[in-house]
């Protein structure tokens, strides 16, 4: 069976605006991995909790998804420092299994507590967003995607900026580099702690408000997308914000292409097993993690 | 183990063993439901608890001892029992496979959890697509009582049989803590380099840990088809099983013997509760147990069995 | 070092880590029913031999012969099996497991009977005087107490050639009175002992060869009162110019 090379050229293309938004969601979680040194299995239900958040916003006071991504994204990072600070961190007493538990605990409360309020159904916004595209030379390419990536890579970029050049940035860095050291320089940990977590779930605001005009929410969306960020944090090696970027590039194609060569279903087969042979094979990542 | 622990769960069983004589089919339902929990996380534990690798996907298993069961049975017309040994030693077989690739490329902890939970989806992905088992609509077994099938008319058969495994599995459990395995697992969870030093094959104690594990675990979806006769990938693949052995465990007490059968009971019957106060309203009791399962994290690293030793040695001590 | 008993024989090993030569080509051998001393300044790689030797660290070239079999390349578990113990300088203890238990998993080695290997804990308890914490947790140990566990444990694998890693280091002078007999006693009971060690009034007490290390070279091996007035030796542990500087105190 074979394709019209523009019908592959779209499907790639898509892929890679897919894909910039799962290196966003993908972006807070090696973020949290890279500093803490923790798997927040929470991720999913926390990216689920602000698709829906933008769906209320949206829906009941008719903002502009876009309008939305900036008070979000300040809510969801004092939910995320809130969390680390005063549940996650002193629940789990510092052990690494405790922590993944905890997140877990959490992650089954927040969906179920969205199920038990949404119900099952699945949602989207009103609007014509999914009439919007624009053309390409021959293709024709959803609007809301193309802001999607966009906007994706100027979050990531800001992201870079701020670790790079503020100090608090210097600050998270050092944490990530050598705890105690930081702590006897005088940099309090927790608090670090805190605020990369909250940096974390900001970015999963950003990635819901980007989301929802394409997509559309239900309790479980979740789950769907933290084992693709998952398989984009191993791939860019744990910690490493350029190679969760790569690497949801990456995973945005294969899946797009996996689907449009096996089906939808078998397309994120693709996506798990990529994520068993790298976990098994090259456990430090694709594009070189940091050593 | 002290003797009090072991008459109490002897009581336990015996007490269990009663409830189909006195109570309706709705309670043997709830009843029969929480057993098989209670095995499949009695096969969790051994892993889990005893062995410290924390899966997030015994669904593998689960599934594949209920699919095994149930094809063997529609697709070649063999005997329910045979179907049940075969579904048990292919549950036993995929432990071992994956304990193989993941043991071996040394993966731990978190890359453990999310590496299981990987290959579980992917179990589930191909059941969920492929024909064989019947794809999204899933699989009945056709309704067939009769010992020889593996089917009773009364529910209560059921929940003695499921009494008797959890019993046969308990003893199972107790042996295997006493004995060379047992100490050598105990040894892998705390220290792997300790352990090395003292002679233990790591490799070789996890694999036996994951396949005795997944059997136990895929006993419990073998359990499941005979009693529920439907299956599709949601049920048998699902992460609801892979969740819920893992809560029953360690809110029960994990690495504990009794842990597993008692966190199973307790969140059955607090699940029936808040389902019962809060009548139609899905996933409250989800809720709470997922944050019962930082609750015991936080506090009560032993669960239910630490916290009630805990709290009869300081009645003791007072 | 007569070759023809050698029970160990490390030849030409040589390690780096990340660009860090930690081993550089070194060679010793133990002989059967002696107690040897592997000695030298912090950072010398005498805890990387160690690990070379018990199969914990894969050394980049040379080989390791116990017994005339090549082990080089033989994992931990199969060289404990042969009759290898060892002991680890930061302890290891199984956190969560009572003393008993934890010297139990040493001797499930030779006994596969549950009976028999707690039996034998019990008894390995006794002898390196941890007889009446046989049911406390191993986290309730004092660092003596914890010291002496990995001994047992290390006993209880009933090993031929036993290493020690500071098994007297953070001890106080009584303790480590205590503790001498033991180890003498082991040795009196057939078990080859290597072992590395700073304090050395225990060694000059206990071993009949000594091995020098520093940075990475043996520097000096033969009977300790040789080794001690070795001025390679005194240079490594005192600086530069301390062994001419005792010479002349000698003199004077």
């Amino acid at each position: 069976m074979t394709y019209p090379p523009e019908i592959v050229a779209e499907a790639v293309v898509g892929g890679l605006l897919t894909g910039s938004v799962y290196a966003l969601v993908a972006l807070g979680l090696t973020l949290v991995y890279g500093v803490l040194h923790i798997i927040n299995f929470a991720h999913g239900a926390l990216l689920t909790c602000a698709m829906f958040a933008v769906w209320a916003l949206v829906t009941f006071t008719g903002i502009s998804p876009y309008t939305a991504i900036i008070p979000l994204a300040v809510v969801f990072f004092a939910v995320g420092y809130v969390l680390q600070r005063y549940l996650i961190g002193p629940a789990s007493h510092g052990d690494d299994s405790n922590i993944l538990l905890v997140t877990l605990g959490l992650s089954i409360a927040i969906e179920n507590a969205l199920l038990a309020t949404f119900h099952a159904d699945t949602r989207n916004l009103d609007g014509d967003f999914g009439f919007q595209v624009v053309e390409i030379g021959p293709m024709l390419i959803s609007r809301p995607k193309l802001i999607g990536f966009a906007a994706s890579l100027i979050v990531a970029g800001l992201l870079w900026l701020l670790l790079k050049r503020t100090d608090t940035g210097r600050a998270i860095r050092a944490v990530a580099k050598e705890k105690l050291g930081a702590r006897l320089m005088g940099i309090e940990v927790g608090h670090i702690f805190g605020i990369t977590f909250g940096l974390g779930c900001a970015c999963l605001a950003v990635a819901a408000c980007l989301l929802m005009p394409s997509f559309y929410v239900n309790p479980r969306v979740g789950n769907a997308f933290v084992l693709v960020a998952f398989t984009i944090v191993v791939l860019g090696g744990m910690g490493s914000v350029p190679g969760a970027l790569l690497g949801g590039l990456f995973i945005g194609v294969v899946e797009s292409l996996g689907g449009l060569l096996l089906g939808d279903s078998l397309g994120q087969l693709g996506i798990f097993i990529i994520f068993i042979l790298v976990l098994l094979f090259r456990p430090t990542g694709l594009f070189g993690a940091r050593a | 183990m002290k003797r009090s622990e072991w008459l109490f769960l002897v009581a336990l069983l015996a007490a269990l063993a009663l409830v189909p004589l006195l109570a309706s089919n709705l309670v043997i339902n709830f009843l029969v439901t929480a057993l098989i929990v209670a095995l499949a996380a009695l096969g969790w534990n051994i892993l889990g608890g005893l062995g410290g690798q924390i899966s997030f996907g015994h669904a593998a298993f689960f599934g594949t001892g209920a699919y095994v069961t149930e094809l063997l049975q529609l697709r070649l017309g063999a005997n329910a029992w045979a179907a049940a040994v075969a579904g048990i030693a292919a549950g036993a077989l995929v432990g071992l496979a994956i304990g193989a690739a993941v043991f071996r490329a040394r993966l731990r902890g978190s890359y453990f959890a999310l590496v299981t939970l990987a290959f579980a989806e992917v179990l589930r992905i191909l059941a969920n697509a492929l024909d064989v088992t019947g794809g999204a609509s899933g699989l009945l077994l056709p309704l067939q009582p009769g010992a020889a099938h593996f089917q009773f008319d009364q529910r209560s058969v059921f929940a003695w049989i499921g009494i008797a495994c959890v019993g046969a599995v308990l003893l199972l459990t107790r042996h295997m803590m006493n004995s060379r395995f047992g100490a050598h697992l105990a040894a892998v969870r705390e220290n792997e380099d300790a352990a090395r030093a003292l002679g233990v094959d790591i490799l070789a104690t996890k694999l036996r840990a994951i396949t005795l594990s997944a059997a136990i675990t895929a006993a419990a979806g073998v359990f499941y088809v005979q009693y529920f006769l439907y299956l599709d990938a949601n049920i048998g693949y699902g992460t609801w099983i892979s969740i819920e052995a893992l809560l029953a465990a360690i809110i029960g007490g994990v690495g504990t013997m009794a842990g597993p059968l008692i966190g199973a009971l307790a969140l059955h019957g607090l699940g029936e509760l808040t389902r019962g106060f809060a009548g139609s309203i899905t996933g409250i009791d989800l809720v709470i147990f997922g944050l019962l399962l930082v609750a015991a994290i936080a506090f009560a690293p032993a669960g239910i069995v630490g916290a009630w030793k805990r709290y009869v040695g300081g009645r003791r001590n007072a | 070092m007569s070759g023809g008993d050698a029970m160990l024989e490390v030849s030409n090993i040589s390690r780096s880590f990340g660009g860090v030569r930690a081993l550089g080509g070194l060679s010793l051998s133990v002989a059967q029913g002696s107690i040897t001393g592997l000695i030298g300044p912090n950072g010398a790689g005498k805890t990387t031999m160690f690990g070379v030797i018990s199969g914990f660290v894969a050394p980049d070239t040379g080989s390791v012969t116990y017994r005339g079999a090549d082990i080089t390349r033989e994992p931990a578990h199969l060289r404990a099996r042969r009759g290898i113990a060892r002991t680890f300088q930061i302890v290891q203890p199984f956190a969560g497991l009572s003393v008993g238990e934890n010297i139990a998993v040493g001797s499930y080695l030779r006994h596969a009977k549950p009976s028999e290997a707690r039996a034998r804990a019990e008894a390995v308890a006794r002898r390196v005087g941890l007889g009446a914490m046989l049911d406390q947790p191993a986290s309730a140990l004092t660092v003596s107490g914890r010291k002496r566990l990995e001994l047992a444990r290390a006993l209880a694998t009933e090993p031929d050639l036993l290493l020690l890693d500071e098994v007297l280091a953070g001890l106080n002078p009584s303790e480590i009175r205590d503790i001498l007999p033991v180890i003498h006693d082991i040795r009196a009971s057939g078990v080859t002992i290597l072992m590395i060690e700073h304090v050395m009034q225990a060694v000059m007490a206990l071993c009949d060869d000594i091995f020098v290390m520093a940075q990475g070279r043996m520097i000096a091996e033969g009977k300790p009162d040789a080794v001690c007035r070795d001025p390679q030796v005194i240079e490594a542990y005192l600086g530069h110019g301390a062994a001419a500087r005792m010479q002349e105190a000698g003199n004077a």
